[in-house]
């Protein structure tokens, strides 16, 4: 594996051995007095971000520097790329620092394939447009997995803007791969046209979509979408769509409240469901540094460290 | 063969002339003079055995970038191009910088042709002032301008207003004109990127949905019967298009269509490596609609393939996908991909040819002096074709300015051999002329 551009890239296989390093990750970290690895001394990472995102970023920036990797960041705000520098141009001036790997963040899908192009290092996505996030669906899956003990055969259902999220599109391949029953949980215009060889059940009724969830995955969806006539008003959104209490309790006592962050209160999540024990949303943030540091080292060392 | 200083007698000997049978052509001062089996006295000998002839062909759609746009082409490179891909003729679309929607700049980009020598150039005026669908531009000082425009569109854009749509239709029966439609619901496609079907789904590209295309080709066929005027589509993508384009016809509405090239031949599939050089408006669609098109095409619910040629500087392609605006290079290609849809070059029926690239889009425009089969006193403008060469497609090598061809790499059947304007040699042995003359 050169690259990690999208989760549906990933064999059943690959995965997994992502998800167990994963693990020792975190344990190898866990309770040190200095919570760093030595494995990428040396090595140079780039941050290309073009979007803001200070929590990916910083989770990438976390996940680097515990590997002792020497972490660049390159972001919209500070560098040419406000000035109108073209992405090509600007991986030509990274290609020239010589980074080993470059995680980048665009709003334009297909930007890190584009990427590869140009740069000789391995790239990383860290989210491109609508398109793919493949570290959120790792860590996803690394958090079903401690929490419900495993993926094979767990129903997982993702709920809100699937149109618009690279989250669900990373998470639909990733789970079904590792044999899930992925269920998406949207209106008919939050759905992207002709997913019918998707592996996944659709479904436009929420409540009924609760009842047999091991999961269920609550995707962030922008108020402003209703000026799009995605929906009539966000009130109505977080009536028909929305996480509150009465629907925890139509779920499964084990199941658990994901989201990928930043949650909108109120709007497909209530305050008192992202408060709950069940909802998985910090422990998801914490568990992003360790499934990042196992990319990393993967991508990096091509495994030979071991 | 060897090109002469000014070629004014040429004996084209042994060509299979599409529709007559192996015959050979005496061309004399940019005109046949005879067909048959003329005395070579006197005249430059092109030996064309194994080679077919036809009308030189004529695109209906061509982007030239000048004015405005010359990192991209040039009248000079893009007619270039033309020649090299057989054609006699272009129509050069109005998006021009500035907007070809005035008299003025429709006779500079006519006299820009006809200083190039190397096809003849009929502008298509803009439909509206700047392409921007508010109100209708000087179609009437266009259409009698030096330039005689005939054909307007505001392709890149639709005319989306279904009243000025309805004004235009009416406003150009006055001179036998004609509006060609770039059929896209804007409210349908703001912000898409590709074709709307699975391939979206997966990729994360805002989708533009058939129905885009279809809904505007439904409404204009209906107001073009309304008030009984002539209409043309540019680049129709789907098989829907093509049904409502049937049951028009059947029905006797004055509706013409054009297939582009590409879309006789790629699919979405290609947008799954990112490569902006399909990113092309509209875009490339599924199988089934490729196979309804080239049905189409042989059947003539489609009438002409046009090429919407649309050059771009390398900086407008190589980028993000989102970045890079849509359009292919085609003139060169067009002939070869055309060939390959209706059957091969083993199979091909050259007289379908002759009539879906040169007879009836030279109908459309109105460029009488074109698509026309050779007979004496006519113009000698057209194509000799060898059947049986392929070629591979080498962005580099092709004569226009710009390389944003979707076919690098691959092998094409049948080759140019050459092309005549007026009887001159803007092509021989597939080699295109240095310079070519300033045509009247």
């Amino acid at each position: 594996m050169k690259h990690l551009l999208t989760a549906k890239q990933l064999t059943r296989d690959e995965a997994e051995l992502i998800l167990d390093l994963t693990g020792q990750m975190a344990e190898a970290v866990t309770g040190r007095e200095v919570p760093k690895l030595p494995t990428l001394r040396g090595r140079t990472v780039v941050n290309l971000f073009y979007e803001d995102s200070t929590r990916t970023r910083t989770s990438f920036e976390t996940a680097a520097k515990r590997l002792s990797a020497d972490v660049v960041n390159f972001a919209a705000k500070t560098s040419s790329i406000n000035k109108g520098e073209s992405l090509k141009d600007t991986a030509l001036t990274l290609q020239a620092m010589g980074p080993e790997a470059v995680v980048i963040r665009h709003p334009s899908s297909g930007a890190p394939q584009r990427l590869t192009q140009w740069v000789d290092g391995a790239v990383l996505n860290a989210g491109d447009g609508t398109h793919a996030h493949p570290t959120q669906a790792l860590l996803d899956a690394y958090t079903m997995r401690r929490r419900l003990g495993g993926i094979e055969g767990r129903t997982v259902a993702i709920v809100g803007d699937i149109l618009h999220s690279r989250v669900a599109r990373s998470n639909v391949w990733l789970l079904s791969e590792l044999g899930a029953r992925v269920r998406l949980v949207a209106p008919p215009t939050l759905l992207p046209a002709d997913i019918g060889t998707w592996p996944v059940e659709i479904s436009y009724d929420l409540d009924a979509s609760l009842r047999d969830a091991d999961a269920v995955m609550m995707l962030r969806v922008q108020r402003e979408r209703m000026n799009d006539a995605f929906f009539p008003t966000a009130n109505e959104y977080a009536r028909l769509y929305g996480l509150d209490e009465r629907r925890l309790g139509l779920m499964p006592e084990h199941a658990i409240v994901m989201h990928p962050g930043p949650m909108n209160r109120g709007m497909e999540i209530a305050a008192r469901v992202a408060d709950s024990p069940r909802a998985t949303i910090t422990e998801q943030v914490a568990n992003g540094v360790w499934v990042r540091m196992a990319v990393l080292y993967l991508l990096l060392t091509n495994g030979d460290a071991r | 063969m060897k090109r002469s200083e000014h070629p004014r007698r040429t004996l084209i000997k042994g060509a299979d002339i599409v529709g007559r049978g192996r015959a050979d052509i005496l061309v004399d001062e940019g005109r046949v003079a005879e067909i048959g089996a003329p005395s070579r006295t006197g005249a430059d000998v092109v030996d064309a055995d194994g080679l077919v002839l036809l009308p030189g062909l004529v695109d209906l759609h061509t982007h030239l970038r000048e004015p405005g746009r010359e990192d991209a082409e040039t009248v000079l490179t893009g007619t270039r191009a033309a020649a090299k891909g057989g054609y006699t003729a272009v129509c050069a679309m109005a998006n021009s910088d500035p907007v070809a929607d005035t008299a003025g700049v429709v006779e500079q980009v006519a006299a820009l042709g006809r200083a190039a020598g190397f096809a003849d150039v009929q502008p298509i005026g803009a439909v509206s002032v700047g392409l921007a669908g508010e109100r209708l531009a000087e179609i009437g000082a266009m259409a009698h301008s030096a330039a005689k425009v005939r054909m307007f569109s505001d392709d890149g854009h639709c005319v989306a207003d279904p009243r000025l749509m309805r004004r235009a239709l009416e406003y150009v029966k006055t001179f036998d004109g004609l509006i060609a439609q770039h059929a896209e619901e804007p409210r349908l496609t703001e912000g898409a990127q590709m074709n709307e079907g699975a391939v979206s789904a997966e990729l994360g590209l805002p989708g533009w949905p058939a129905v885009a295309e279809e809904a505007i080709i439904a409404r204009d066929v209906l107001l073009a019967e309304y008030v009984g005027a002539r209409i043309h589509f540019c680049h129709i993508s789907t098989a829907r298009s093509v049904e409502i384009i049937r049951e028009a016809k059947a029905r006797g509405v004055s509706v013409t269509a054009e297939v582009c090239p590409h879309h006789l031949l790629l699919t979405d599939e290609r947008v799954h490596t990112y490569d902006p050089v399909y990113k092309v408006n509209p875009p490339l669609r599924s199988r089934s609609d490729v196979e309804a098109l080239r049905a189409a095409l042989a059947e003539g619910v489609v009438d002409v393939v046009a090429t919407d040629h649309a050059p771009h500087a390398p900086q407008d392609k190589d980028c993000e996908w989102s970045a890079a605006r849509p359009g292919m290079l085609g003139l060169e290609t067009a002939l070869s991909i055309t060939v390959a849809a209706l059957g091969g070059s083993d199979g091909v029926d050259w007289d379908l040819v002759a009539e879906r690239t040169s007879r009836t889009p030279a109908r459309i425009a109105a460029l009488t002096a074109h698509g026309r089969d050779p007979e004496p006193g006519l113009e000698a403008n057209f194509t000799l074709v060898d059947p049986s060469r392929t070629w591979t497609v080498v962005p580099s090598e092709l004569a226009s300015l710009s390389q944003n061809t979707p076919y690098a790499g691959m092998e094409l059947p049948v080759t140019i051999q050459a092309t005549f304007l007026r009887g001159r040699a803007t092509v021989l042995d597939g080699v295109l002329a240095e310079t070519a003359e300033e045509t009247q």
